[in-house]
């Protein structure tokens, strides 16, 4: 019996991705592109060795953004702060990682608690805030962002900047050799590639370590009670208040890795020009995925999979920003077909229910 | 004495800094805090706010949290671009609502026929307007001069500008007329020139477009409490089942809320361009329309009160750009402020809340006196800082409709 919702619900996911690429293909035609031919050069492009390296790559940050907006999401909670939290954290990890220089694992380590702990006390503001102050999370977060954001730019022009840079625009010096991530390459003997970023295995264990908080301890639990009945959540002796700030510090933390991906992997230091807006785009995965570890694997990849292939289409006279309306269309329908998917479920349980009864 | 800080309870002490934003303003170097100039920036830059603010009163008020609002926002933007580009600038701007319109039926299509997590389902919405309007830029302005793929050219023509004769020194025909507040203004008296100064910038060289937005705060007073069709708005967002008794077509309420909704933000959008900018840029809504829902929070689901709480936002937002230099006077307004607050909550016992306001008060009066100026960098976060304060101050005596966020579904009593 259970099976068979389980099948139903998968459905939601087919359904919306159906519909986007029929939309999309639709939106091709008015401007006069051939849908197929493009899907096609899209697919052969995104499915090349270094493509899928590529798609890997940046999987990872938008991978672990959406299990950041997951935790919050898994009580009702909407981070959408997750943007400005990673930059914070990411930032100040790469200027202090950038001051010594210890062994490997050590090093990176520490670069990691430093994110973590930076990002989740910009998170805590917005916990704190909600709870004492009654201001919704989505105004306080998005404000934060750009509190955030001026903060990044001032200290990245005065305390932060590289002393005696002879480069023009302001950034943080360069991480020693030893905070550098090592590459998988090796591992997967792939050595023709280009980098595939060491953190990926950090991404793994960040999903495992989501799973088993989230449904394996009593915080989690909490949380879930939280997010599906606050009123019995309640009474069961939880206390909203501490959750909330719990749950956003929790999501911070998580945040606090989306930026080191490519800090650590590729970029080694904080320029201006490092990647923004994984914090949205984790958003997006997170919602598609569900909340769940591997539901968002399946979302990031796709999402990944998506800016990867458009690259291709500029050169074909296509443009690229088809994929931005792709996963945007994708979102905005998988949240409908959720939905409409989750009331269809329930009214079959109330018939299966009263036929038992009936018996 | 206990009874004067009584009368400063919180509903009155939001009003402190006004005072003290006119007490400062008397030295020399932050006259420019209070000055004709000022004010008519900050009306220029509440507009848009305002506008959105009473957008989202429109949605909430029929019981729809609308998130959507910035991303309404953006459409308005760039269909106000491409409207002025290809038609003219009062063209651009219907265009423009009808674009937020647009998404703000999709948002009604998502949570009322549906029933979709309305805070979801504006989220999606902001990240769909996002990639729409940087799809509908590259595709429209693919080979126009002047155009990039997060930029439009500009829009043909402007909307006119009004200035009130006699009393602001505007023209009747070709003859020019006496320019009452301007002289008063000049002469530099006390509270009498600060108040004409802010008279002045609502009267002088402004745009027929704001005193349009301006008007539509008196007609939404007029359409949400003295009209049937804003009677079973309202009813809907407080009690859709005993609405759905009394034969309220819940559904169609929503929809038109959240439609006009959105078509408010639109022209939210539409106004930054084409009274603004003259063309459209990408993320020029810069979180707007988050803030305004702040001030329609801060003006507690009022019409005036959102005018009042926009038309702080937009003076925090026409100091950081005229003058940085009135912001630094801020700083010690907020200290002194704190040290009032410092006082209040000892005299209330909130020894806590005491300490750490006589910390920060502190601390800003340390960085009033060794500093001349304010880094540019902080100055672009005054208007969000700003929001994060105020409904800090403003949010416990708000009265929320009563179903607001609930997806209601026919027949089903919630």
């Amino acid at each position: 019996m259970k099976m068979r919702f389980r099948v139903i619900s998968l459905s939601a996911p087919i359904i919306a991705l159906t519909i986007s690429f029929g939309l999309s293909s639709l939106i091709l035609l008015v401007i006069g592109k051939d849908p197929y031919e493009t899907f096609r050069i899209m697919f052969e492009y995104g499915s090349t060795g270094k493509s899928i390296v590529s798609i890997i790559n940046r999987s990872i940050p938008l991978y672990i953004s959406a299990i950041a907006v997951a935790v919050g999401f898994k009580m009702g909670l909407f981070n959408i702060g997750v943007e400005g939290q990673y930059l914070m954290g990411t930032l100040v990890a790469a200027y202090i990682g950038a001051q010594f220089s210890i062994v490997t694992p050590i090093h990176i380590l520490f670069i990691i608690i430093v994110a973590v702990v930076v990002s989740s006390m910009w998170a805590a503001i917005a916990g704190y805030l909600k709870v004492e102050k009654g201001i919704h999370e989505v105004i306080s977060t998005i404000m934060l962002n750009y509190i955030g954001t001026g903060l990044i730019a001032y200290s990245l022009t005065t305390l932060f900047d590289e002393p005696n840079s002879n480069y023009d625009l302001p950034r943080t010096a360069e991480l020693p050799e030893t905070g550098k991530m090592p590459s998988l390459n090796k591992f997967f003997n792939i050595e023709d590639l280009q980098d595939l970023h060491g953190f990926l295995a950090v991404a793994i264990l960040v999903g495992i370590l989501y799973y088993w908080l989230v449904w394996k301890t009593t915080l989690g639990f909490d949380l879930r009670i939280t997010g599906s009945n606050p009123i019995a959540a309640k009474f069961s002796g939880i206390n909203p208040k501490r959750l909330v700030v719990i749950a956003m510090i929790v999501s911070g933390a998580f945040a606090g890795l989306v930026g080191l991906a490519p800090l650590l992997g590729y970029f080694h230091r904080y320029t201006i020009d490092f990647p923004t807006g994984l914090g949205f785009a984790g958003i997006g995965v997170a919602l598609l995925g569900r909340n769940h570890p591997f539901g968002m694997a399946v979302g990031a990849l796709l999402f990944a999979f998506l800016q990867r292939s458009a690259q291709i289409l500029d050169l074909n006279d296509v443009p690229k920003e088809i994929e931005k309306m792709m996963q945007a269309f994708i979102l905005l329908i998988v949240v409908v077909f959720y939905e409409v998917i989750r009331r269809f479920i329930v009214k079959q349980q109330i018939k299966d229910a009263s036929k038992r009864t009936d018996e | 004495m206990k009874k004067i800080f009584k009368t400063l309870s919180n509903r009155y002490i939001v009003f402190m800094p006004v005072l003290l934003v006119l007490v400062v303003a008397q030295v020399e170097t932050y006259s420019q805090l209070t000055t004709s100039g000022t004010f008519g920036a900050a009306v220029r830059l509440a507009i848009p706010i305002l506008l959105a603010g009473l957008g989202g009163l429109y949605s909430e008020k029929t019981g729809v949290v609308n998130i959507g609002l910035e991303g309404m926002m953006i459409m308005g933007t760039w269909f106000g671009a491409w409207g002025g580009y290809t038609f003219g600038a009062w063209q651009g701007v219907f265009i423009g609502m009808l674009g937020g319109a647009l998404f703000g039926l999709i948002h009604a299509i998502a949570t009322v026929s549906f029933q979709v997590d309305h805070i979801v389902s504006g989220v999606a919405i902001n990240i769909l307007a996002a990639g729409v309007a940087r799809f509908l830029n590259v595709i429209a302005f693919k080979d126009v001069q002047y155009a990039s793929s997060t930029a439009s050219p500009r829009i043909q023509g402007d909307i006119e500008i009004f200035t009130m004769p006699f009393l602001a020194g505007g023209k009747i025909g070709e003859s020019e007329t006496f320019n009452l507040l301007g002289t008063i203004e000049n002469l530099d008296i006390f509270l009498l020139s600060d108040i004409s100064a802010f008279f002045l910038g609502f009267l002088s060289n402004i745009s027929y477009l704001t005193l349009f937005a301006l008007a539509l705060v008196p007609v939404s007073v007029l359409v949400l409490w003295f009209t049937p069709l804003g009677l079973q708005m309202r009813s809907v967002g407080e009690y859709p089942a005993g609405s759905e008794s009394l034969g309220v077509n819940v559904y169609l309420m929503k929809y038109i809320g959240v439609t006009i909704s959105g078509a408010f933000a639109g022209l939210a959008g539409s106004y930054l361009v084409v009274a603004g900018t003259g063309t459209y840029l990408e993320g020029q809504t810069g979180g707007r329309g988050f803030i305004g829902l702040a001030s329609m929070l801060f003006g507690n689901y009022k019409p005036f009160g959102v005018l009042m709480g926009s038309g702080l936002f937009g003076f925090a937002d026409a100091l950081q750009l005229r003058s940085p230099q009135s912001v630094h006077g801020l700083l010690i307004v907020i200290s002194i402020f704190l040290l009032i607050l410092t006082f209040k909550t000892f005299l209330e016992k909130k020894y806590k809340v005491s300490i750490f306001s006589f910390l920060f008060s502190a601390a800003f009066l340390l960085w009033f006196m060794n500093s001349t100026s304010i880094p540019n960098q902080f100055v672009y976060f005054t208007p969000h800082i700003t929001t994060l304060i105020v409904l800090s101050f403003a949010n416990q005596r708000i009265k929320l409709p009563e179903k607001i966020g609930v997806p209601y579904k026919k027949g089903e009593i919630n």
